[in-house]
Formats: structure tokens, sequence, C-alpha cells
């Protein structure tokens, strides 16, 4: 069976891929791999095996790391490969709909390809399109593109399959961008990428040529300090404290990573930025490589975001041209470049060890800390790793001073904050804020009020959030406010629901949404999200077992106390949240 | 090597600086229970039926590598500890045939840990496979301890016969697209086998016993293989 394959499959494609990529052994992998299966469709098994051999991997780890990521196939699939998501803010918008749709004109069930090859549908976890959904991400043509489309509905998704209409032309998606502020996003929601000119016309890389001309590495850290700027992925980590601890590091190499494996359902404000704004991004990250001494910048873009990674390798070559990238950067010799990977479908990725691993081309296992990265990150050298958002804050720190970007925040959350509004609103949107404004504000204010109902509740900080009641509109906006309230910011997501939804069908998603992105690696978190799923699909369907309760305690609090990762840690926040305050949706009870 | 003191349940301990939590609490007496953790292992706190409080820490701490710190003061039974390790074997047993688990069965005598305590829980359900002469892969029965995986890589004979199928709950030790064993780098060294803590490896013919077959019948038909395999051969 191999060699027959092998002997039909023309080996050139493969060969130029690896003669650019080989050198970089093991490293190169899931560039490999994606790049490879771009021209085959799939990743066969005899091309698998000379992967393996040219970049000096096991056969079976390179196996393992095919079947771990979602976007990488080790058996053919359909021409164009649908995949619709189904997670709760394009759930809202039908998303439901649009994957039966898909699944009835393909002729398939969900996770099949048709039979004259054409079509395969997958259901996909969330897109980061929540304020333009139902969004579907498709793989077509050959070598194969993807592009992710907004707005599809059950009428239109039949335009997704290539050669019947869309997938030719542009359909990106328009995002709104408002606001009290417009710091760190002046620049997005244009439907279009700014380019360096333009960056460069409105004070871009002022703050990159200060910092290099003008600031040691310590005096640029310790503006982050003194500005107090929290990381803005969700764990709002200090982030003068990591450039300190990977600068004080004595080993070298040293690595600075951008984290965009922005996956966390409801979010979208790295693409936002990323697809509108790269330079500036760009810019905060080179600042950074600057304060710790990096050689090298790592930008981890999740594979489901092509128009974000296509804007950045834009962003990159003019930033290049410009001399902002290179051999001594302004003349101050220091020297640097970026290098773009994509994900390749794995939520936990964005888990910074686990997107280590995956950059070193292996399962995304998140690792064991301590060490930490600033010590031992990426290859095991000292690491800085931050959120694009995070990054895009910094410019603004270095141009106008600590104090100026801690009173556009609140007294312990500083400088702006971008969140992501999905669900029953009138404008769903990214909104850039100043942290202190209330929900309130947020919501009736700025995203024009809700939509199909009153309000029931928000789900903020996306699937590892909580939710809050209309009792909390007035909780103001901050990492300290939310807290006291029993919630979250996490990555600024905020999904709105309206009182004629059914919340049970919202945490049967959320709880599908973590069994389908278990790494698999602690028992916490590979066995309690599927049986949190499987108790959660008895609850949405309104007839849970006796002691169901009981149970998704039990296994809600082993996962949040015993897990290896964030991810296990908060796999039930969601839904502990929902359970305090609508304990009635757990018991028995007839669904809407 | 300097040591440190600190305390766990309440007993005094001092240990070497770079000693694990499940080492100090060793020299007790105390016993941790493992399921992943081997002596001749990387440790990956993996199974997390080793986590222990430590006052001051948020989460709950691995011992099998969390290292000792002066002044720490660990808790291996608090109620937080008997709940995770309760609730990791009940949902182990609820997915998992460890009828050839005798270690995890005491674990789950031990903990209180209810049998059947998720019902209509989806289990991992594999057939055995047996693809060659030595030894038998019943992955109904595996807990994905991953001992096998590391025993056949670095941490023993770098042959690298194994991987993983999968990931989260659907995640199986797998082969380089699922071949059969002899077709692998696989050497035999039976080393996966015999650190194997639940039956999920077994030698062949300790299979083919428990089958039922008498040793007669098992020389007669590993004979009759034998002479198929050289046929093929030729």
């Amino acid at each position: 069976m191999a060699e027959s394959l092998a002997a039909s499959l023309d080996l050139t494609p493969l060969r130029s891929i690896l003669a650019a990529h080989a050198d970089a052994g093991r490293s190169a992998l899931l560039p490999v791999l994606l790049e490879t299966q771009a021209h085959y469709g799939y990743l066969p098994q005899a091309v698998t095996a000379e992967i393996a051999h040219r970049l000096g991997v096991p056969l079976a780890e390179v196996h393992g790391v095919i079947e771990f990521y979602a976007l990488l196939y080790n058996k053919p699939v359909g021409r164009t490969v649908l995949r619709v998501c189904t997670d709760p803010a394009c759930a809202l918008r039908g998303g439901d709909a649009v994957l039966a749709a898909a699944c009835a004109v393909a002729g398939v069930e969900e996770g099949e390809t048709s039979a004259d090859g054409a079509v395969t549908v997958e259901r996909s976890p969330c897109l980061g399109h929540c304020n333009s959904g139902v969004s579907v991400n498709v793989t077509f043509g050959k070598p194969q593109r993807n592009i992710t489309f907004a707005h599809v509905t059950p009428d239109t998704v039949e335009e997704l399959i290539e050669g019947r209409g869309r997938t030719t032309a542009d359909f990106w998606s328009e995002d709104y961008v408002g606001g009290d502020l417009s710091i760190v996003t002046p620049l997005c929601g244009r439907g279009r990428r700014t380019r360096l000119v333009e960056y460069e016309a409105v004070g871009g890389m002022q703050a990159l040529r200060k910092a290099l001309t003008t600031m040691t590495p310590a005096a640029v850290i310790e503006a982050m300090h003194q500005a107090d700027l929290l990381g803005r992925g969700g764990a709002a980590f200090p982030t003068w404290a990591k450039w300190d601890g990977a600068a004080r590091a004595p080993e070298q190499p040293k690595y600075f990573v951008i984290n965009a494996d922005e996956s966390e359902p409801g979010t979208f404000k790295d693409r936002v930025l990323l697809e509108g704004d790269p330079c500036r991004v760009l810019e905060g990250a080179i600042i950074g490589a600057y304060a710790i001494g990096a050689s090298r910048i790592y930008i981890y873009i999740r594979g489901e975001y092509p128009l974000a990674i296509e804007r950045v390798e834009a962003a990159l070559q003019e930033l290049r041209a410009a001399g902002y990238l290179g051999e001594n950067i302004l003349g101050s010799g220091f020297s640097v470049d970026v290098e773009i990977r994509s994900g390749a479908g794995a939520y936990i990725c964005g888990e910074e060890t686990a997107l280590f691993e995956s950059i070193e081309g292996k399962r995304g296992f998140p690792r064991v800390k301590p060490p930490f990265p600033t010590t031992h990150g990426l290859f095991g050298k000292p690491t800085a790793i931050n959120n694009v958002e995070t990054l895009a804050q910094t410019p603004y720190i270095l141009i106008h001073g600590p104090d100026a970007f801690q009173r556009l925040g609140a007294a312990e959350s500083t400088g702006p904050k971008l969140l992501c509004v999905s669900g029953d609103v009138v404008r769903p949107g990214l909104y850039e804020i100043g942290f202190g404004a209330t929900l309130r504000h947020l919501i009736e204010n700025l995203a024009g009020g809700v939509i199909g109902g009153k309000l029931q509740a928000m789900l903020i900080g996306g699937a590892a959030g909580a939710f809050a009641t209309p009792a909390e509109l007035d909780t103001p906006i901050t990492f300290q406010g939310l807290r006291a309230a029993g919630l979250t910011l996490g990555s600024g997501a905020i999904m709105v629901f309206n009182d004629t939804r059914d919340l049970r069908d919202i945490l049967r998603r959320l709880a599908r949404f973590f069994a389908h992105e278990s790494c698999g690696k602690c028992y916490p978190c590979q066995l309690g999200t599927q049986r949190q799923y499987e108790i959660l699909e008895r609850v949405a369907s309104g007839v849970p077992l006796p002691g169901d309760v009981d149970r998704l305690r039990d296994v809600g609090w082993t996962m949040s106390d015993a897990s290896l990762c964030g991810l296990g840690q908060t796999a039930a926040a969601a839904i502990f949240s929902a359970m305090k305050r609508w304990p009635q949706l757990f018991e028995n009870g007839k669904v809407q | 090597m300097s040591e440190v003191t600190l305390t766990i349940d309440g007993q005094t301990v001092t240990a070497a600086e770079d000693a694990t939590i499940l080492q100090a609490a060793g020299t007790l007496g105390i016993d941790i229970p493992t399921i992943c953790y081997h002596a001749a292992c990387t440790a990956n706190a993996i199974c997390r039926l080793c986590v222990v409080e430590v006052e001051k820490q948020r989460l709950l701490q691995p011992a099998c590598v969390t290292q000792v710190r002066a002044g720490m003061v660990v808790h291996t039974r608090s109620e937080r500890v008997e709940r995770s390790r309760r609730t990791i074997l009940e949902m182990l047993d609820s997915a998992v045939d460890l009828s050839d688990a005798p270690e995890i069965q005491a674990q789950m005598a031990e903990y209180s840990a209810q049998l059947n305590r998720f019902p209509d829980a989806a289990r991992r359900t594999p057939a055995p496979i047996d693809d060659n002469p030595m030894y038998i892969r019943d992955y109904a029965k595996c807990v994905l301890c991953w001992r096998c995986v590391q025993v056949c890589a670095e941490d023993a004979q770098y042959t690298f016969a194994l991987s993983f199928d999968g990931r989260g709950f659907e995640t199986q030790i797998g082969t380089f697209f699922d071949l059969p064993m002899p077709e692998t780098t696989c050497v035999f060294c039976g080393q996966c086998v015999g650190v194997c803590p639940t039956g999920a490896l077994k030698p062949r013919r300790e299979w083919l016993l428990e089958q039922g077959k008498t040793p007669d019948e098992i020389m007669e038909l590993t004979r009759a293989e034998r002479r198929k395999s050289r046929r093929a051969k030729k």
C-alpha cells in the first residue's frame, strides 16, 4: 500500500519544501507539514516518512504530531474542507443551522468526506470572528489556500465550496472597532492593513527609535514597571517582570515570542490588531527583544487566522526594507529578526509552554512549571512571551510616558483595554476603553444595548471566564473590580445573552470546547473535560441524573485544583459561576 | 549538597535541597500514591494522583516533581487532596478497564472511590492488538501513564517506535501510521511491557494462557505462525 502510494506521488514539491527547511531540523516540522499538506491535500505515509528522515525526527513522533493538530490530516480529505464554528457566539447566530446546511449540501454527516471527494465538513471550535458570525474556515484549491469567512448563513454556505462561488472572491469580515479611546486601535477596523508609511505618519516607530537610540534595555524595562502594564492575554502578569527575568537570565541566546494563538472563545482582539495594524504590534515586540537582549523573535499565529499571517508577513517585509529589522537596527548595534510560525489547530498552544513545544516541532503538551520561560523557555533558553495586545500597548508608554499610560486606566489596572463584545447586542465589535468603565457603559452605550430581549447574562473572559448577571452591570471593568465580583477579565471577551437564550445550551458548548481542546496530558483534564461535557449534555437536554450536581462539583474542583496547566485549571470556571448564579439550571427541567 | 527542613503532615523532615516532596515523604514513611511515576523514568506529573496541599500555594502540587523548600508546610491527606485523588480514580475507572491493575484497585479502596460513579460515561474500548509474536497491546486497559513511550525513547531504549494517536480523552498510544509492530522500529526489547502498570502490555504467552489456551495449544499456534512467516519470506 505504502509503495503503491509512493509510486503515484510526485515528490518534487516535497523536495523543494524540504530543501528550504531541512537545515532547521525538528523545529521546521510544523511549517514543513503545513506546506506539504498544502501540496498533497493531506500527509501521505511515504511523504511523511521522507519528512521524518530529512528533519531527523523519529517516525512515530511525526505521526504523533500530525495526530495532535486538528488542521493536519494523515488520511485524504475533501478538496474543500469546511470548518463551521458552532461555539457560543456563532451558535447565537445559527452555527448549528449552517453546519447542518453544509452537511446537507455535501451529503455527509459532520466529520465526513463526500463520496466524490469534493467536500469534508467539520465542526470547528471558535474561529475568532465572534462579532461577525457565523464563521467558517475553508481550505480549498491546489496548492491549498485557507480563508476564514464571516457572516455565513445556511443559504450561502454552499458558495464556500470550491467552484461554487465565493472562494475565488474576497469575502473578509469587516470588524466594527469603537470605544472611548483610540490609543491602540486608531488604525484598525478599516477593512485593510495599515502600511508602515501610514503608521510612521502618525508617529509609529518613534518609540522603537527612542528605545534603541536613547534608552538602555534596563530603562525600557523600568518604563514598563512604572507603567504597571499587565499582560492582556488573560493571566494579567506584569510585563516588566517577564522582561526583567529574561534580561537577567545568564544563558544565551534569548528569544522573544509573540503569542498570537488567540483561540479563547469570544476573543478576536489580537486578530483585529494583526489584520489592521501589524506594525504597532511588531514595534512593541522589537522593543521587548531589545529590552531582554533577544536575538530572534517568533510570532506564533493561530492557523485559522490566514489573513493575519499574510498581513504580518507583508508588514515584516516593509519593516526589513525600512531598516527596523535585521542587522544593526537604526544604527544602534542591536540586531533582530522575526519568524512567523503558524499554528495548526490547537487551543492549548496558546499556553506559553505548549506554544514553545509546538515551535520546537512537538505535540503541544504544556510543560511542568517551574522552571519558567524567563530562564527555560523556547529551546530551553531564556524567553519572554507576550500577548499581541500587550505589545501593542508598549509604544505609547515609551512615547507618552508611564504616567500618561496610567492615567488612561484605573488605579491598579493601568492603560487602555480592548474588549471583544459579541452576542445579543446592537453593535458587536472591538471596543477600546480605559480601565474603570462599567459593564453597563460598555453594553448599553458603546455596544448599543441588548437586542432580542432583556439582558439575561454576560460571559466575561471567554470559555475560561465566568458568567455575570444584570445585577453586576455596574461593576467597573478592572482586573481587581471584576475579581471582587467573583469574575475575571481573562482575555477581554464579553458575550451577551438575552433572556430568550437557554444558558444550558451555552454551558454544553463551553464544555464541548474544553473536551475537544484538552491535550490529554494530565488525568484531571483529559478525563474531567470529557466527564464534564457528558454531564452538561444531560443538563442541556433537561434530564440530568440524580447526583449530577455533585459529580460536576467533584470533577470541576479536581480539574481546578490538580490540573497541570491553565486549560484544565479553568475548564470548570464558567460552569461553576453558572451553578452559583442559576442553580435551578442544573435541576430536572423541560427545555424551552 | 545542602539540606532543607520542612513539615509534612505535622512531622518535621530534613531532605536534600533537590529532593522532591515524594522522596521527602518517603523518608517519613508517608505513602503518597502515584500511577504514572516510575523511578526509572522521567517524572512528568501527569496522573496528578500524587498531588498534595502546600500551604501558601493556590493549587495542589504534584509531589513527584515539586522540590522541597525550607519551611514548606505540606499536607498529604487534606480534604482537597482526598477529593482530587478520589475523583481522578473514579474518572479513570469510568474510562479504562482496571481489572489487571491491582495497585490502582487498592488505591480506589484506600480513597473510597465509588465504582461506576459516572453512569453513561464514554469508555476507551479499542480491541486488543495482536500483531507480533512477543507482546499484546490491549489499550482498553491503558491509563496513558506514558511509561512505555518514555522507555521506548530517551528514558531507555532510543527506539522511538511509540507515540500518540489523537489528543484529549481520545488519546491512545500508537505507532507510525498505526503500522503493525514488526513494521516499526520496535526491537522487541520488552522494556515497555516491563513498565506497564495496568496489563495493557503483556507477554503474548501470558495473554494466550489467560484466553484459556493450554501450553500445548500455544506451542502449536506459534509453530504454525513461524511456518507461515517463513513461507511469506520465501
